[in-house]
């Protein structure tokens, strides 16, 4: 019995390839083509840190796709510099003005614009009026995503582009009727 | 019987221990070194655009033949000094799978074999093959072609990472960062019926959403933030994980996780630009997480 039984699963095992079973070289050597060579730790990360440097970074900015996410969080920024900007650099130029002997004081300023072209008046109302309701409006935004509400992309969509279309109105208003 | 059975196993068992000499090796190939000794100036190289490279056409089309045309990026180390170039190949879409990873290994297989890409499980859970394809970063093996072939697919690696070999970024410091979060459970109280931790199923609620992530790292690469602060920042999909195990009702080190996002960098380099969530190949909302988190810190 017992010997019949240990023929039989000899015979199966043989008939099946089996990788814990030295079979003859060359059905079984894998061959190295490579020359390979050890190299202790230390050196490796060196070779490492070495091919690091000539790593070149995949590209970003320029690839990836216009978003109203990305977009507007780049916009929110640039105008909260413009607005900021330019009151520390008209607030300054106030302060410095007698000393230099500028004219900024109210009356001169409405005097100089009113001598303006029209479309150069609307033109630089807007470049103020734009980043102001821009920036109001999608701080609102940022507000409500701080409490943690309208996270959900469909939201953030039309929530970013609302607040584009209100503010283009906005600042239309602004500059063409205040 | 039981000797029956030793029997058996001893005569039809072959060596013990596998001899090393046979075993299988893994290719190592020594040009590593040769590559370090020629240092490009400049690693920031400018792509060579697909109009200054060489075309492959698909093999043999058809004549109802869909062709369509992909760029992808490539750059190969063995020539450290040369700049990344967008190769175009031509498919046959009748020829080609579905999905966008169908097309890399057609390329690779029967046009290409040096075009170099990450690749496992091909139906988006392993997170292996996540890439830029077409502006947005998302894991090929999930992205289907868009079969309109008048435009042209452009596939570049995840993007502001520095490229081991075509489409293959280096992620070590995505895992150091994900590693530095200690994602795993920390208790120092057994449990209470001394069997098991467990948790109310509202409890357990709280953590869907955030347990499916698989860390592709396609978030955390979409995020401008990320790419500009990468050394500082730990990136959207590094915090979900982080939120995952804040938010875990067994965890008992709450405090000291909050506390050690709680710099300027590690967590509030968050602007809520919403690339993450709306690049999540697996639909989930790290921008949320990060909120939450915020949260949790600001009314602890």
């Amino acid at each position: 019995m017992a010997s019949q039984r240990v023929f039989q699963l000899g015979l199966r095992r043989a008939g099946v390839p089996s990788l814990t079973k030295v079979h003859t070289a060359g059905r079984m050597v894998q061959r190295r083509l490579a020359a390979t060579q050890h190299v202790p730790e230390a050196e490796g990360q060196q070779i490492l840190a070495k091919q690091r440097l000539n790593r070149p970074n995949s590209p970003h900015l320029s690839i990836y796709r216009p978003q109203i996410t990305w977009y507007a969080s780049s916009l929110n920024r640039i105008t909260g510099i413009v607005l900021s900007g330019g009151l520390y650099v008209f607030g300054l130029a106030y302060l410095a003005a007698p000393t230099l002997g500028w004219h900024l004081e109210t009356q001169s300023l409405v005097a100089a614009v009113a001598s303006w072209p029209v479309i150069a008046k609307v033109a630089a109302k807007m470049a103020v009026s734009f980043p102001f309701v821009f920036h109001s409006l999608n701080g609102v935004r940022h507000l409500s995503w701080d409490v943690g509400l309208g996270f959900k992309n469909i939201t953030v969509m039309q929530t970013g582009w609302a607040v584009v279309g209100l503010s283009v109105a906005g600042s239309l208003y602004l500059s063409l009727f205040a | 019987m039981a000797t029956t059975r030793a029997f058996a196993r001893l005569a039809t068992r072959g060596t013990a221990v596998r001899p090393t000499i046979f075993a299988r090796g893994f290719a190592s190939v020594d040009p590593i070194a040769k590559a370090g000794e020629k240092l490009s100036p400049e690693p920031a190289r400018k792509v060579v655009p697909e109009s200054k490279t060489s075309t492959l056409q698909e093999p043999a089309p058809d004549k109802q033949a869909k062709i369509k045309t992909f760029h992808v990026y490539r750059w190969n180390p063995d020539e450290p000094s040369s700049k990344p170039r967008m190769q175009s190949y031509t498919l046959d879409l009748n020829k080609t799978g579905p999905m966008m990873l169908d097309a890399l290994i057609r390329i690779k297989n029967e046009m290409d074999p040096t075009l170099t890409f990450r690749r496992s499980c091909r139906e988006g859970i392993c997170g292996s093959c996540a890439m830029n394809i077409d502006g947005v970063n998302t894991l090929a093996c999930l992205c289907r072609i868009p079969t309109d072939t008048a435009k042209e697919s452009r596939i570049y690696p995840l993007p502001h990472m520095f490229v081991v070999k075509d489409l293959v970024p280096d992620m070590t410091n995505f895992y150091k960062q994900y590693r530095s979060i200690k994602p795993y459970l920390q208790r120092a109280t057994p449990p209470p019926d001394g069997r098991e931790y467990r948790q109310s199923k509202d409890d357990r609620k709280k953590l869907d959403g955030l347990y499916e992530c698989i860390l592709c790292a396609c978030c955390s690469t979409s995020c401008p933030s990320y790419w500009w602060n990468q050394e500082e920042y730990l990136g959207p999909a590094v915090l979900l994980q982080s939120y995952r195990w804040i938010a875990d009702s067994r965890d008992e080190k709450k405090a000291e996780r909050q506390d050690a996002l709680n710099n300027s960098m590690s967590l509030y380099r968050c602007h809520t630009i919403l690339n993450c969530s709306r690049t999540c190949p697996k639909g989930l909302n790290p921008a949320l997480a990060i909120a939450e988190i915020k949260k949790g810190m600001a009314f602890a």
